[in-house]
């Protein structure tokens, strides 16, 4: 052991570790990226899916491990991001341990309400640098703060800085590695009537041996209702809930003790920042003007409405090509595989299996990256929160807040970086409403299948003088059965299984600023890799047991049949004849396959089960393979219907061959009232792999994912069922 | 009068807070306690969240959260 360690009293193989906390919008993240450059890990908590980013550094020559904590305003946890703050300062996470000092990152131009969660780090007795961040955004404001005079004040140090431009950060990590080898740390209590209090509750809780530390319990006095109390509760049953009640009496305070609590913050960050702070005149900034126009009721309005077509649009129209591309080169891929391999079981695994797979994750990525480009770039100029003030009003009346409606307007391209993009929303049960609601969104996977039924089955008439016509009016009615379907469920889970009572909508409106592109950029990146490896591993098992499905048993006689019927048509016809006998005697063969395999079985098994919508074996079987992704059907009613796997939906040979398809009796199975029974059936079903595995992911439990997936296949079931009994 | 009447461009001192628990003291880790400058900025379209300005920041409330906080008038 160097000598370092021994006094930093610390075995081997532990760095020391560093906590950074703060007010969100104060550039924490900037500051921790600066600190550990891109070494760092990303993850979530045990149990709960609040991000985790875990990095290195080094300080005076020494390696030390750094935890970036989620931003909070407080301690004083009403919130699973703040819950985990508390629990990463106490020690509480395993793998981590209790840190060893803690960085406080404060806005300059912002002071008071930023040292309200520093007073309350000061308590914990874990030795603190303060970071004051922002200072030239402060003294653009007219701000001085004498850094010497704030140490003094808070008994810590206070190095100032400005993290975007990286002014301070060899201060700061200078500072970092003293307060790590020396310091005894003062300390600092702001009412020591309640952690006597609380200390006498742990004894009297606690049996010997037990974990709990009196600021547990302290916390839990205060925050009534608060998610230290609940879990107090949880530990030690209904003697935590009276014994909290009796000393919340016993300390006889006129009001809240949380009031007084904060009351005697306030005091005194107010005596401090009064002795430290220097006011000039203020002068407009440049975001107090972009905010006059902004906010303008009218031009606000409308700048935002331009601003959402944008995003809507450009996650439609640029995603397009790439995902073609994406598309073509899978459909590459897996042609050469067929024709390098010899036919079989192999070839078709990996053609149809894995290529077509990873095919249907990575198809995603485009739409992912522009949409998160967008959404990281309006958070972190801070118009998000501007956006979420015009909504609020108009998002409450679903029973959601401002917060969720970015979310939903996304899952329009899809629903995965929707349900992605809901960590912004605070509330966990607004948070959950969102991610159920999210998948009624009509996707853009939705839009191929519309098309096909739509062209099929609708009549081109158009009104008005040609302004108008039906086949758009059938879209945009699915469209808006979709909104309507996703508003629905957020408003009856509001008021059932998420009943509770409303968070309070206190949001902060930061101030606008330039963002920063590497910050940008990498944050893409972040979400791309989560999005590649967690949903990517289920997307790729279901497409394997989809591909198993439709490929076995394939029956070699059936493989010789056709082989005789191509010799046969190799010796009657020649040049184009062959080619189109050929392609014919191809797509028979894949369909009579399909027919003998599992898939086919099943769809002829459940085909009972479908026939109340007036679906024969052929759409059940299509539907059963679509419901990894929903997309497929086009190309399962291609195979099945026997024009070939490459159909589109533009292809005119399918929509005849649809059209025409008949049931045993000869009668006509495509009817408009089962087409459109059908178009309904895919605007509710969640037919998504992808969609199902981000929830289980974001909600961190397969409850959720597996509600969701029953509710919306029975409503689109049920919702099919009337339509095709009212349009018949 | 209450937080939620102040009209955009006016200036108010907190008076009182008449909030229960949760929101209370979520209120005062913002910043809104007795003596507490603030100046309402605007209003969203529908009336409602409201801007204000305090301790040289913006936060938005809810007219239901602004209501429980009392402000006198000042120049």
């Amino acid at each position: 052991m160097s000598a370092a360690r021994v006094e930093l009293g610390l075995d081997d193989d532990r760095l020391p570790l560093i906590a950074t906390i703060g007010n969100p919008n104060t550039g924490k993240s900037t500051l921790f990226n600066l600190l550990t450059g891109l070494r760092q890990k990303v993850g979530n908590y045990p149990g709960v899916t609040v991000e985790r980013h875990v990095g290195e550094t080094t300080l005076g020559g020494r390696r030390a491990q750094l935890v970036d904590l989620p931003g909070a305003y407080s301690l004083s946890a009403h919130s699973p991001d703040e819950m985990v703050a508390v629990d990463v300062l106490l020690g509480r996470i395993a793998d981590l341990g209790r840190p060893d000092a803690v960085v406080v990152v404060v806005d300059a131009s912002n002071l008071r309400r930023n040292l309200y969660i520093a007073s309350q780090v000061l308590e914990l007795g874990i030795p603190v640098v303060v970071a004051l961040n922002m200072v030239d955004l402060a003294e653009s404001r007219g701000i001085r703060i004498s850094a010497e005079m704030l140490a003094q004040r808070l008994a810590c140090p206070v190095v100032p800085l400005v993290a975007s431009k990286g002014v301070g950060i060899d201060a700061l990590k200078s500072t970092l590695a003293e307060t790590l080898t020396s310091n005894p740390v003062p300390f600092v209590s702001f009412s020591t009537t309640i952690r006597m209090a609380a200390a006498a509750l742990v004894r009297e809780l606690a049996p010997a041996g037990e974990p709990l530390e009196p600021y547990e319990v302290e916390r839990a006095l205060i925050d009534e209702g608060g998610y230290a109390e609940t879990r107090l509760q949880q530990r030690f049953g209904a003697a935590a809930k009276s014994a909290l009640a009796r000393v919340r009496v016993e300390l006889g305070t006129a009001g809240s003790l949380a009031a007084l609590d904060a009351r005697a913050r306030y005091a005194w960050i107010n005596q401090a920042v009064d002795a430290v702070e220097t006011r000039g005149a203020a002068r407009t900034t440049a975001s107090d003007r972009i905010d006059r126009s902004v906010g303008h009721p009218v031009l606000g309005s409308l700048l935002f409405l331009l601003l959402m077509a944008a995003v809507f649009q450009s996650v439609f129209a640029w995603a397009a090509p790439l995902m073609d591309l994406i598309d073509g080169a899978a459909g590459a891929t897996s042609d050469w595989i067929k024709t390098t391999l010899p036919p079989g079981a192999i070839a078709s695994l990996l053609a149809d299996g894995v290529v077509a797979g990873v095919g249907s994750v990575v198809v995603f990525l485009p739409q992912i990256l522009i949409l998160f480009a967008f959404i990281i770039f309006l958070e972190d100029s801070g118009y998000m929160a501007r956006a979420a003030f015009l909504m609020d009003r108009l998002m409450r009346w679903c029973g959601l807040s401002g917060q969720s409606f970015i979310p939903m307007l996304s899952s329009f391209a899809c629903a995965v970086p929707g349900i992605m993009g809901t960590r912004v929303i605070a509330d966990p049960r607004d948070r959950l409403a969102t991610i159920l609601a999210a998948p009624f969104m009509t996707c853009s996977a939705r839009l191929p299948v519309y098309a096909l039924l739509i062209s099929a089955f609708v009549p081109t008439r158009s009104y008005l003088g040609g302004l108008v016509n039906l086949q758009g009016l059938v879209l945009l009615g699915l469209y808006l059965l979709g909104i309507a379907g996703g508003v629905l469920t957020a408003f009856l889970l509001k008021r059932s299984l998420l009943r509770g009572p409303t968070p309070p909508f206190l949001m902060e409106l930061p101030p606008y600023r330039v963002p920063n592109l590497k910050a940008v950029l990498y944050r893409m990146w972040e979400r791309a890799r989560m999005f590649l490896v967690r949903a990517g591993t289920i997307i790729f098992t279901v497409a394997i047991v989809v591909w198993a499905l439709a490929y076995f048993p394939h029956w070699g006689s059936t493989t010789e049949r056709f082989a005789a019927e191509r010799a046969q048509a190799a010796q009657t016809l020649s040049g184009g004849e062959l080619d189109a006998a050929s392609a014919d005697i191809d797509h028979r063969e894949a369909a009579t396959h399909l027919e003998e395999s599992l898939l086919g079985h099943i769809g002829r098994a459940v085909a009972p089960v479908f026939h109340p919508l007036g679906w024969d074996w052929k759409i059940s079987a299509a539907v059963l393979a679509s419901f990894p992704a929903r997309e497929v059907v086009i190309a399962v009613l291609g195979t099945i219907y026997a024009v070939g796997a490459d159909v589109d939906a533009e292809n005119p040979g399918l929509v005849a061959r649809i059209r025409a398809s008949q049931w045993p009796d000869g009668s006509r199975v495509f009817s408009l009232a089962v087409a459109l029974g059908l178009m309904v059936f895919y605007a509710f079903c969640l037919q998504c792999a992808a969609t199902v595995a981000t929830i289980r992911r974001e909600t961190n439990s397969w409850r959720w994912p597996a509600f969701a997936w029953v509710y919306m296949t029975l409503l689109g079931y049920l919702s099919a069922f009337i339509v095709y009994r009212l349009a018949s | 009068m209450t937080l939620d009447q102040l009209q955009p461009n006016h200036r108010g001192r907190v008076t009182a807070l008449t909030a229960p628990a949760g929101l209370l003291q979520r209120l005062m880790q913002f910043g809104l306690l007795e003596g507490t400058e603030i100046e309402c900025v605007r209003r969203a379209p529908a009336g409602d969240p409201i801007e204000f300005r305090l301790l040289g920041y913006a936060l938005s409330l809810r007219r239901d959260e602004a209501r429980f906080v009392q402000v006198e008038a000042q120049p």
